[in-house]
């Protein structure tokens, strides 16, 4: 599936180090593999970065510093389009 | 239909389990199977509704509603956005944030704050269940008061400058025009799945809150005799009402976990204001949520901070113990 020469994808994953976001991040890692994505999950928990992303509400979710989720843990279905696209 | 209940906990307790009503322990588990079996039936349903009207409500909207609006109606709005919109507390950091660089003041932000964990859905449902709509009303007036007043307070002494370096950078070079107003509609099968998405979040959530409530409540209530508060911590205790806040300090839970608690506390004959203003200080002034705001508060504001709302608590207190014997016999 992974086309030869593509970068890894960086997804980061804002918040506070709370629950919500441990699996939120879980999620993005698990359905990452599943989706034979190649993936690095960061957490970002500096609330001043997590202000330059505008973000008000977490978990927040960030690939390839394009913000495409806020607010929640994301739906399964969510995950993988943004696995899918770009 | 809220005899159902009733009926339930009869039949488990004294039929299906053979105990007496007459029992301390009979009368404790009665109590404890009635109130949890209905709360957490009206939980599941009010949660749901109420998540189905204000799907299309977030964070983002409200600041651009409070953006650039005049200081009293913010204070006011902001209050009561706190209390209505979803929201929880492990975003304070960021709303705070999103909000201070918007150039919202302070002050506003803070009203949203300070009610926010005061009042929600939850809350109501079971002050509204417990404890009837009058002091439901009073309750939902005096969160909202605090949050009103708590933001005045905090903008008169300029809280702004008592900000982390970086935050209070965010709040001088504030864009306003950097917030764009947008309005999301939704679909009924959205709104469907943000309330179902709600409902198990929420409910997941307080579930062991209402059991632990309730259990203590039920444990107040077949264990301490009748009228004993009002004998030893009753009206003439001035000093009952800063040491009810001093305890609810070190106290840390929400509204969920201590409402049932409040029943138990003033039909065994706690003075309301005292109630009122242990249960206020358990929910919102907590060790937990001051250590987040460190982070974008410097000490000095924290401790303003904390002993504004202890102060406010034990106005609060001492205002209702003197009204409240008119208010429920009214």
């Amino acid at each position: 599936m992974i086309e030869e020469g593509r970068d890894m994808k960086i997804i980061k994953v804002l918040g506070s180090g709370c629950t919500k976001c441990e699996k939120t991040a879980e999620i993005l890692t698990r359905l990452a593999a599943e989706a034979g994505v190649d993936v690095t999950v960061i957490k970002e928990t500096d609330p001043a970065a997590i202000m330059g992303y505008g973000v008000m509400s977490t978990p927040a979710v960030v690939i390839d510093e394009q913000l495409v989720h806020s607010g929640s843990i994301p739906h399964r279905a969510d995950v993988e389009a943004w696995l899918a696209s770009a | 239909m809220l005899d159902s209940f009733t009926l339930l906990a009869d039949w488990l307790v004294y039929d299906l389990w053979g105990l007496s009503a007459s029992t301390k322990l009979g009368d404790a588990l009665h109590f404890f199977i009635e109130d949890t079996t209905k709360i957490f039936a009206l939980l599941v349903v009010m949660i749901y509704l109420i998540a189905l009207l204000r799907a299309s409500m977030n964070v983002e909207s409200v600041r651009s509603w409070l953006v650039g609006k005049s200081r009293f109606v913010g204070y006011l709005m902001g209050s009561f956005f706190g209390a209505v919109t979803p929201f929880c507390s492990c975003s304070s950091i960021p709303l705070f944030l999103g909000f201070t660089s918007a150039g919202i003041p302070v002050g506003i932000t803070m009203s949203f704050l300070l009610t926010s964990p005061l009042i929600n859905e939850v809350a109501i449902v079971l002050l509204g269940s417990l404890l009837g709509w009058k002091f439901t009303l009073i309750y939902i007036a005096v969160g909202i008061s605090v949050g009103v007043i708590g933001g005045i307070f905090l903008d008169l002494i300029k809280a702004e400058k008592m900000l982390q370096p970086f935050a209070a950078k965010a709040y001088i070079e504030a864009k306003q025009a950097a917030v764009k107003r947008e309005r999301r509609r939704l679909s009924l099968a959205q709104r469907h799945q943000f309330a179902k998405d709600e409902l198990v979040d929420i409910f997941s959530r307080v579930w062991k809150w209402v059991i632990v409530g309730v259990g203590l409540g039920a444990a107040l209530h077949g264990f301490v005799p009748e009228g004993w508060f009002a004998q030893n911590l009753g009206q003439g205790q001035w000093w009952s009402v800063p040491a009810a806040v001093g305890l609810g300090i070190p106290l840390y839970s929400n509204a969920t976990g201590v409402i049932p608690v409040m029943e138990s506390l003033i039909t065994k004959g706690l003075p309301i204001g005292t109630t009122l203003a242990f249960c206020m200080s358990t929910v919102a002034a907590s060790f937990p949520e001051f250590i987040l705001l460190k982070q974008v508060m410097q000490w000095k504001l924290l401790a303003i901070l904390f002993c504004l709302l202890l102060f406010a608590f034990t106005l609060v207190g001492w205002i209702f113990n003197g009204v409240g014997l008119f208010l429920l016999a009214a």
